[in-house]
């Protein structure tokens, strides 16, 4: 068992099989109607309330955990809905902590907040559980759009869509609709196949095709969607990745995270799955945590996130950075790669200290090396595959109002659209946002 | 430290605290473990007239009410009187008294209207050494149906007859225990002295269905598809029993007539309140109920407490000391003038002040853009639901304006001259001032 533990170089099976259950078990697990009772009465039903203000979807918050209170979750979860159709997924990966719960007057008052999310989560697992869609659609319009990008903005958008009565085409590049919900997020987060249980239960409304297998750009064409649909909305997220622009970063064992957790998010059986024994995560973000944690959980002996600028900087909340640490993750700040070491295969990587005191960052000159076997980049994601007609914004595609795009017909929302932060919820949003302008321009 | 002890009617007990007739004081098992937690007295549960006792149902008894975090505020009950031999019950009470001849123990009764029913019980109660009797004049279901309970507690006559009968053939304090289910509770407590009481204790509990069973389409608790009303107790019924509670003792004929207090007393604070009120000593019951019997181990240190911040040496020093301010509506200064002021240090911004004021009230609340609440003076009458409904004690308090100074909602100077309704010129009856 301890040499499994400790082999070296990238191995699978570092754990027992039930260890690796038990680590990958739901990060916060379901209330029971108990739990959610007690922390329920917590709220206070504030007028105009914080929690309401902070949400991107803008959740009636404190009427749905009224409707708790009064004995009817089934109802909170159509007013969490009706504002959120992916709220389940949210409820379980949103940043509560710098959202809605950050803001909540308990959080200022006792430093506890409302437990929103988990509060959300009762709502809507206990209707999903009794299998209904509390949605219907509006008659026929006759009306067609095509949606590009089947994650949380395009699921979203057509949901919308589909129960004003227009007919929606969902494309996807991969095998299975989801996007980052099913590909990306640390499975703690959504155990027990949620992303693919939600889109089946979103789907229920009817008049979504999902057609999965096409690129934009590739095999599918914005002109041709133009000509064959009365709107387009484009979901495609940022598809690339930046490169790592350090000595030795094509060595063996150098990898993207976030195809690191996609391929952990479809695994049949993470005991299959290799890891290294010293890992180190490049990068400050949701993802280099989510790889970070997740290494730490299939057996990586030593993990560390390396990240260029100070904790303040960093893109990962400190809940997240406070998780990370609670597993065994290292953290370092105002370190950046300058090496990666090996023979073929990385063994070490080499890092230098940064300065930020010019207000640009540079390298200091000193460095030091960590053992490492397996270097995860999570450095951030671009766009990729947008279509040249489309004019951008900065390096992404450039939108005013409701998503509405250079070209006509055309809307765009999700992490490929300007504006917003890269959160399920602000993608969410988005895409009901833009269905909304969709159906006004097209019935108007 | 503060002494407790208390004498009720001649009646020592360590302390003020009792627990009023009802299910925790049915048994001998009960009372013991009650003595044993500290409780100063009992009224033993109600007993009835010899021969084969009441039956109680056999589905729920109970129901209530609850607030956050299923707080239970409100509780409600069908159980009739002991439904135990009478000869059980006394001897119970011989033992029990024996055993703890420092604490009060006083036996509830309740017989039919006839004096001959009384004449037959009081010598056996007599016999075991109890220190006086409660006339349960009070329960409202199940015997008032027949005539007992608070059938004759709504009757002053009855009252003071029955009153009478028992003080002419038993010796210790007579005590008659008052439903509230009337309309002027003085007139029953006039009636108790008209027949010698010694004491009046009050409230009895308070005609109540307290839910209706959606499903089944029945009140609850909900016996074989049917429910009827029950008594009602516990937290939230001490405003009530606190106001009847001020009623006899400030009737200028029952005043100086010792009252144990009963209803919802559930910490020290609502004895405290209770007794300074004009109750000798206080009952607890619901609280017990809830929360066993340690409970009084607060009650007597919380009470003590208090009694020596405030220098009290003796519970008689603060007993009845709140009466002399009660009085009616129209005796009230209308020259005494307060506006809301919200403390920002200790706001939590959870704006249900404005809520309330903006959209029940007088609109007398400001809420700026980032969430800073504050009292608009020239709008706030001072009615207070704005400190009532603040989730933060001391958040929101109530500041009394200076004489000379303006009231910006009315324009008008505050005087310190005590002015009331009786002599107001909006009075179609005023009468001149002095």
């Amino acid at each position: 068992m301890a040499a499994r533990h400790q082999a070296s170089g990238v191995q699978a099976g570092r754990l027992s099989a039930d260890a690796i259950a038990e680590n990958f078990s739901d990060l916060h697990p379901a209330f029971d109607a108990h739990e959610a009772a007690v922390a329920a009465d917590r709220c206070y039903f504030c007028y105009d309330a914080p929690c309401m203000t902070a949400c991107p979807t803008d959740i009636d918050i404190p009427m749905f955990i009224r409707e708790i209170q009064a004995g009817h979750p089934e109802a909170a979860a159509r007013t969490i809905l009706e504002q959120n159709i992916l709220g389940g997924m949210c409820a379980r990966v949103c940043p509560t902590e710098t959202l809605c719960e950050e803001v909540c007057v308990r959080e200022v008052a006792e430093g506890k907040p409302v437990e929103i999310g988990r509060l959300q989560r009762y709502a809507t697992d206990t209707l999903m559980a009794a299998g209904v869609h509390p949605f219907t659609r509006a008659d026929a319009t006759g009306k067609k759009v095509a949606v590009v990008g089947a994650g949380p903005a395009g699921l979203s958008c057509a949901h919308r869509l589909a129960m004003h009565g227009h007919d929606v085409v969902v494309y996807d590049r991969r095998n299975k609709p989801g996007g980052l919900n099913e590909f990306g997020i640390a499975a703690y987060k959504s155990v027990d196949s949620f992303a693919e249980r939600e889109v089946d239960w979103l789907l229920q409304i009817g008049g979504i095709e999902i057609v999965t297998g096409r690129t934009l750009g590739e095999d599918l064409s914005l002109d041709s969607l133009c000509s064959e649909f009365d709107a387009v909305f484009l979901s495609i997220g940022l598809a690339g990745v930046n490169a790592l622009r350090a000595e030795g970063a094509d060595k063996q064992g150098v990898r993207d995270a976030v195809d690191f957790i996609a391929e952990l998010r479809q695994a049949e059986d993470l005991s299959a799955l290799e890891v290294g024994r010293n890992v180190v995560v490049i990068g400050g973000g949701m993802t280099a945590v989510d790889a970070a944690v997740q290494s730490k959980l299939l057996g990586a002996e030593n993990v560390t996130i390396a990240y260029r600028r100070d904790r303040d900087a960093m893109g990962a909340s400190r809940f997240e950075q406070d998780l990370a640490a609670s597993k065994g993750v290292k953290l370092m700040f105002n370190v950046q790669p300058v090496a990666v070491h090996g023979n073929g295969a990385a063994t070490e990587i080499e890092l230098e200290y940064t300065s930020n005191q010019t207000g640009t960052l540079t390298g200091t000159g000193e460095t030091v090396r960590l053992v490492a076997d397996q270097v995860f980049k999570a450095i951030g994601q671009t766009l990729e595959g947008a279509p040249e007609a489309l004019a951008l914004d900065g390096r992404k595609i450039a939108v005013t109002g409701a998503g509405r795009t250079s070209v006509d017909g055309v809307w765009a929302g999700g992490d490929c659209a300007a504006g917003g932060d890269d959160l399920t919820v602000t993608a969410v949003a988005e895409g009901r946002d833009a269905a909304m302008d969709i159906h006004d321009s097209l019935m108007g | 430290m503060a002494d407790l002890t208390t004498e009720f009617l001649g009646i020592k007990s360590p302390n003020p605290f009792w627990l009023a007739s009802a299910p925790p004081t049915d048994k001998e098992y009960n009372v013991r473990r009650a003595f044993e937690a500290g409780w100063g007295g009992v009224v033993w549960k109600t007993l009835g007239s010899e021969g084969p006792p009441v039956v109680n149902v056999n589905g729920p008894r109970y129901g209530a009410i609850w607030g956050a975090d299923r707080r239970l505020l409100g509780l409600n009950n069908i159980e009739l009187i002991t439904d135990r031999p009478l000869e059980v019950n006394l001897e119970e009470i011989t033992r029990v008294k024996k055993d703890y001849p420092d604490r009060a123990i006083i036996v509830s009764l309740m017989v039919p209207c006839e004096e001959q029913a009384w004449k037959d019980i009081l010598p056996k109660v007599a016999a075991t050494g109890a220190d006086g009797i409660e006339l349960n004049f009070g329960c409202p279901h199940g015997m008032a149906e027949r005539g007992m309970g608070s059938a004759v507690g709504q009757v002053p006559e009855y009252i003071e007859m029955v009153t009478r009968w028992c003080k002419e053939n038993y010796d210790k304090p007579v005590i008659v225990k008052l439903t509230p289910n009337i309309t002027d509770v003085r007139y029953p407590a006039r009636a108790a002295k008209a027949g010698g009481a010694d004491a009046v204790s009050l409230i009895n509990t308070i005609n109540s269905i307290v839910s209706v069973d959606l499903d089944n389409m029945a009140p609850q608790p909900t016996i074989g598809g049917k429910g009827t009303h029950g008594g009602y107790c516990g937290p939230a019924v001490k405003p009530i029993a606190l106001n009847m509670v001020a009623e006899i003792a400030r009737d200028p004929e029952t005043h100086g007539l010792p009252i144990s207090a009963i209803g919802g007393i559930t910490t020290w604070r609502d004895a405290a309140e209770f007794m300074a009120m004009g109750a000798g000593n206080v009952q607890v019951c619901t609280a017990a109920m809830t929360y066993g019997f340690r409970i009084v181990q607060e009650m007597i240190s919380g009470l003590s407490q208090w009694m020596d911040e405030k220098g009290y040496s003796s519970t008689s020093d603060f007993i009845g000391t709140a009466v002399p301010n009660v009085t009616d509506w129209q005796y009230l200064d209308l020259n005494y003038i307060t506006k809301a002021k919200i403390d920002q240090d200790l706001c939590i911004s959870c704006g249900r002040c404005f809520a309330a004021c903006e959209d029940t009230s007088h609109q007398a609340i400001a809420m700026s853009e980032d969430r800073v609440f504050t009292v608009k003076d020239e709008e706030c009458v001072a009615c207070n639901l704005c400190v009532n409904v603040c989730p933060v004690e001391g958040c929101i308090t109530m500041e009394e304006m200076a004489a000379g100074t303006v009231d910006p909602r009315t324009g008008e100077t505050v005087s310190d001259d005590y002015a009331n309704w009786t002599t107001h010129p909006n009075n179609p009856g005023a009468c001149a001032a002095e």
